[in-house]
């Protein structure tokens, strides 16, 4: 007799390497090039181009000869979006455990330690408050540099204690997101659950009258997507930035056919409604600011 | 009930069967001889023996294929079995209807509920049309509207989480797959009526969630609920979704261990043999549990209820807060 035999169908999103590809400003992926003086110069993914470093860092690590936004760590973006010095850092003193005992290739715990020593993170979300342009709220981001800024249980606990701060302290909160994994496997169910914690948050906050801006940025997906950062009053997404719910790799596998050329860009969802405005980096502080002000009072 | 498809580890209960089979044809024409009798009665307390041993011993990868099995009750047959009336409520009012995700009134004894339930199809037609039981934005949105339209005439809600993942398609892109889920999300945890959420197979990741904030959330014993399908985890962390067996084991998402992690409420016993073996008397546990759980949670007031949920989520997660400044990380 046969026995059933299903084709399997994955639905949570992450490129096929389980090694987060970093783009190449990140910290951990110095490859050495023969004859170019280290860091000097970089190689645009966006155009191919050879473009000088400094330069890029100059336009937020934007790439000056056609606008391809490259990944910017979670202190550069504080750096970036908020007035100097007004961040104030909270919940640095949660801690990720390994609570299934997780071990694929090597084991979560160590995994955890090599990926603080790798980004210099303690987690993948860096949540606190703050002003931008003199406005105050609350801030949280994920960094997709650590464990590709997947959701565990720090990761949800630090977004839904950062939105109830808001609810309580009525400020509109930001959060930018930046995902390729979604919710983290390594915490198996746990961090499936963090998606209801973090969304029934949000319920709160939009009852008292909160304001919530995601910010996408690239990548966001997966579990991610599927929560806290599709369901903010506005929906802002940095330029070409990969954004849905199953990866394309899966999507190519399931439907067999070719996708669109922008299919899960931003401007791929906004084109289909899901996101309010593509914002360029350069924008992003004024317009923050700006429907800050057609909201709060 | 013949079941035609089986399982390997199944194995040395069909043999056993056949066995009995063979030698109940020999002797359907005479009395059995004392010895006979007697053979015939170990062989049947032996096939017991057997399922038990089997079925309380299933490591990780075989329940997901206990929890996959072509044979296994679905919605459908639930519908059938556990309820007396399902008036199939098809509209999501926006773009169509996802037939794998049912929604309508249903009755169980004399309560009246809301339903939504995730369907797979058992035929090659069915299947194709609930997409193997993966549902598409249309499909969350449609559920939603029921439960909101619940919460208007105060009508508790019931959902069945039977679903390898929602669908990864480029229409569901295009629609909004992840908005959708994530709208449930938020939505669910403030809907005023009960949810009684069951994993009755498969409790593929979002998809899943996507029907599965509740008040009281159970699985039946011989299923799991993962933040991914083992062979997704297996083809990333292994490189290759042969492993999947590996990832199921690593994922720790069998009825079991979400009752040790505090995920679940509720593990529901299923008959001998698990439930593709007899439907009914699944069918009859699942109602009776069914009904107990409306029983204790209809005397909460609204405000009550929510707040309870919102901290049943709340709750969830595992780390340590401390205030030491190293990046260390302790292991379980």
């Amino acid at each position: 007799m046969p026995m059933s035999d299903e084709s399997p169908v994955t639905e949570i999103p992450v490129p096929a390497s389980s090694e987060p590809t970093l783009p190449e400003t990140a910290p951990a992926v110095k490859r050495t090039k023969r004859g170019v003086p280290e860091g000097l110069w970089i190689r645009c993914d966006g155009c191919k181009a050879t473009v000088y470093k400094k330069e890029v860092e100059k336009q937020l690590n934007v790439c000056p000869e056609c606008q391809h936004h490259f990944y910017v760590s979670g202190q550069k973006r504080i750096e970036q979006l908020l007035d100097p010095d007004s961040f104030e850092e909270w919940f640095t003193d949660l801690r990720s455990v390994d609570p299934l005992g997780f071990v694929d290739r090597k084991p979560y715990a160590e995994r955890l330690k090599d990926e603080q020593k790798r980004t210099g993170l303690r987690e993948a979300c860096i949540a606190g408050r703050g002003y931008l342009r003199g406005r105050p709220l609350v801030f949280a981001l994920t960094d997709s540099a650590f464990i590709m800024g997947s959701m565990g249980s720090v990761v949800g606990e630090m977004l839904t204690r950062s939105i109830e701060k808001a609810t309580e302290l009525n400020l509109p909160i930001v959060i930018v997101s930046g995902s390729g994994g979604g919710a983290r496997m390594h915490e198996g169910i746990l961090s499936l659950m963090q998606m209801g914690k973090v969304s029934a948050a949000l319920a709160r906050l939009h009852e008292a009258g909160g304001l919530f801006i995601s910010v996408l940025t690239n990548p966001t997906m997966g579990g991610v997507a599927a929560s806290f950062a599709s369901l903010g009053d506005l929906i802002l997404a940095e330029p070409n930035a990969l954004v849905g719910f199953a990866g394309p790799r899966v999507v190519a596998a399931t439907v067999k056919q070719e996708l669109p050329p922008d299919f899960q860009t931003s401007e791929f969802m906004q084109k289909h409604g899901f996101v309010d405005r593509v914002v360029h980096r350069a924008d992003l502080r004024s317009e923050i600011s700006r429907v800050i002000d057609y909201c709060v009072r | 009930m013949a079941i035609t498809h089986r399982l390997p580890f199944e194995r040395p209960i069909y043999d056993l069967e056949e066995k009995l089979q063979t030698l109940e044809n020999q002797w359907r024409a005479d009395v059995p001889t004392p010895e006979v009798r007697e053979e015939i009665r170990n062989l049947r307390l032996e096939i017991n023996r057997l399922k038990r041993d089997i079925f309380d011993n299933l490591d990780a990868w075989e329940t997901v294929q206990v929890a996959r099995h072509a044979e296994r009750p679905q919605t459908d047959d639930y519908l059938e079995l556990v309820f007396d009336e399902f008036v199939e409520l098809h509209g999501d009012k926006s773009f169509g209807d996802d037939r794998a995700i049912r929604t309508g009134f249903a009755k169980i004894e004399d309560r009246k509920v809301m339903f939504i339930g995730q369907q797979k199809g058992k035929t090659l037609k069915e299947r194709a049309e609930c997409f193997y039981g993966c549902p598409h934005p249309e499909g969350y949105r449609k559920a939603l509207a029921k439960m909101q339209m619940a919460a208007k005439f105060k009508l508790p809600v019931i959902c069945f989480i039977d679903t390898p993942g929602a669908h990864p398609g480029i229409g569901a892109e295009e629609r909004g797959q992840a908005y959708n889920i994530a709208l449930n999300l938020r939505e669910m945890s403030r809907i005023p009526t009960p949810i009684i959420c069951v994993v009755i197979g498969e409790g593929g990741s979002g998809g899943a969630l996507g029907i599965g904030i509740g008040d009281h959330i159970a699985m039946l014993q011989h299923t799991y609920y993962s933040v991914i399908s083992p062979e997704g985890c297996a083809g990333i962390l292994w490189k290759h979704s042969k492993y999947a067996n590996l990832a199921a084991k690593a994922l720790k998402f069998t009825s079991k261990d979400l009752l040790k992690l505090g995920v679940i409420d509720d593990v529901i016993q299923e008959p001998l043999g698990a439930a593709h073996r007899d439907h009914r008397s699944m069918a009859a546990t699942l109602k009776s549990f069914l009904v107990r759980g409306f029983k204790s949670l209809s005397g909460l007031k609204p405000n009550e209820l929510l707040d309870r949920r919102y901290n049943k989520f709340r709750k969830m997660g595992v780390f340590e807060e401390q205030a030491a400044t190293e990046l260390v990380a302790k292991p379980a």
